[in-house]
């Protein structure tokens, strides 16, 4: 072998003190190519979704509809107080519901869990349609009917709460599991040796400690329950001034073919959606900035 | 005193079989062993939160084995400390005696002499974010001693601090059970931590507990 073709291999275990082989690697100078490529690729979507936002706008600008007119008329307005009032109520139904089953979920271990965390993705992997017509063929079975006779729920706004929350309560339990995964179990211990029962130390050790979890599960359930659109629509229906929520009003606009205004109602979507759920992280979750 | 009797427990795959061990009330008992050997199931077992196969617990003579934690009256001191991110350290002190029901003045007498026992009457308004681990270890003695329990479970307290730090924490463990006088359990694999503190000491070997004999057998009136 000769005497080049030596000094072009590197030696593994180089000893201490000897100088550095010539095998042509260098240390890496800087990492701007790497952040540049990552703000391209992450600032591409905010790009993107700004873009929708812009071009609704700028739609907005040149059209000729009365956008007051539209935004004063009693459907719309009703359409909007219905919508803030069901997604609130869904809201607090899927809190009361999820936090129970997500504890449950993080802490417990028993027979068939799997095969209930596979029912509890059910509504999530469903297409939206197929929960709307379940609901629908649920609520004309004999033994609920009679419910529905008492208490008129299809096509009424407890329709529109229960279309919203069979959506909106699965995200929240996702969410709410993964905040109880997050609360390390020895704390709870400790409040049982300290002197307090199970349920005391859920409310005085695990609940105050979920809270930033139960923020983020709220807002989810609001958000999807504001932006649910066909389960609705199937079993509520869209009677205006009775069922019409503000998905519903988009929808109607667009059939009837006044596209101007389904973007009037999208874009007022859009504002109430952001105002609600920055009030909601300042008075309850006391920040915007991220902890 | 903290006694067991033909104690089997089962930890993860394997089994922690026929424990029999006594620590003197007063005492500092150190359980020694290898990562993944029992120490701190047995400790579990011992505070009411793993359920024992066989085998009774006794404490100060009494069976306690099929009693709750809270029932227990005894103080656990976890790896991390386990503090309560939500409350100020004060909050931690006034945990227990709290649920108990205890007078104000009571209470904040007994916060007084923690604070000033374990030296934390600076940290009192403070929350865990931003306390170092021998402050956080520190809060977790004094929320565990908080409503006088005569024994004493530290579940490798000392592992994630600093040489300097744990010279210190052992000094402070030696003088707070000296001072308050209870039963001290504590799981370690620090042999260090082991000769400074234990006046008896078990040893966790292939899922088998022995006693050994420790520095000294001190009885509660000897200091």
């Amino acid at each position: 072998m000769s005497e080049n073709q030596s000094a072009s291999r590197p030696v593994p275990d180089m000893p201490s003190g000897a100088e550095p082989l010539a095998t042509g690697w260098r240390p890496p100078r800087t990492d701007r190519l790497f952040v540049i490529g990552l703000c391209i690729l992450g600032g591409s979507y905010i790009v993107f979704i700004l873009s929708l936002l812009a071009a609704d706008v700028y739609f907005i600008a040149g059209t000729n509809e009365n956008i007051a007119g539209l935004l004063a008329s009693d459907e719309i307005r009703y359409s909007i107080k219905l919508s803030l009032v069901s997604c609130t109520v869904t809201t607090i139904l899927s809190l009361w519901i999820a936090t129970p089953i997500g504890y449950i979920m993080s802490r417990y271990n028993f027979r068939g869990k799997n095969l209930v965390d596979a029912i509890l993705d059910i509504p999530i992997v469903l297409p939206p349609l197929v929960i709307g017509l379940s609901l629908l063929i649920l609520f004309r079975q004999t033994f609920v009917k009679h419910l529905d006779d008492v208490f008129p729920i299809a096509l009424h706004i407890p329709a529109v709460i229960i279309a919203q929350f069979s959506v909106a309560c699965a995200f929240a339990v996702r969410t709410l599991r993964t905040t109880f995964d997050e609360i390390p179990l020895r704390r709870e211990q400790v409040a049982l040796t300290l002197g307090c029962s199970r349920s005391q130390a859920f409310w005085s050790v695990v609940l105050p400690e979920a809270r930033r979890g139960m923020l983020t599960a709220a807002t989810m359930a609001w958000a999807r329950a504001l932006g649910e659109f066909g389960p609705i629509l199937i079993f509520a229906g869209s009677t205006p001034l009775r069922t019409e929520v503000l998905s519903l009003s988009v929808h109607m606009q667009y059939a009837a073919g006044r596209l101007d205004a389904a973007v009037v109602v999208s874009l007022m979507m859009i504002v109430i959606a952001l105002a609600v759920l920055i009030l909601f992280r300042v008075f309850v979750g006391g920040s915007l900035s991220p902890k | 005193m903290i006694e067991t009797r033909n104690l089997t427990i089962r930890a993860g795959a394997f089994c922690l079989q026929d424990v029999n061990i006594l620590i003197p009330s007063g005492a500092y008992g150190v359980v020694m062993g290898k990562t993944g050997s029992g120490k701190t199931t047995l400790l579990e077992a011992i505070c009411g939160l793993k359920q024992v196969i066989s085998g009774r617990i006794l404490f100060e003579g009494q069976d306690i084995t099929d009693q709750k934690p809270a029932g227990r009256g005894i103080g656990f001191v976890p790896q991390d400390g386990a503090l309560f991110e939500t409350m100020t350290v004060r909050r931690h002190l006034e945990f227990a005696v709290r649920l108990r029901r205890w007078p104000k003045a009571e209470i904040d007498h007994r916060v007084g002499q923690l604070a000033n026992m374990l030296e934390i009457d600076h940290l009192l308004d403070r929350k865990p974010p931003g306390l170092s681990g021998g402050e956080r270890q520190r809060v977790a003695l004094g929320r565990a001693l908080s409503f006088r329990p005569a024994n004493l479970c530290l579940d490798e307290p000392l592992s994630a601090l600093d040489d300097e730090t744990r010279d210190q924490m052992i000094a402070l463990l030696k003088r707070v059970q000296r001072e308050t006088g209870v039963t001290a359990l504590h799981v370690t694999h620090n042999q260090r931590e082991a000769d400074a503190l234990a006046d008896v000491r078990v040893q966790i070997v292939d899922g088998v507990a022995r006693m050994q004999s420790g520095n000294l057998v001190r009885s509660p009136s000897a200091d």
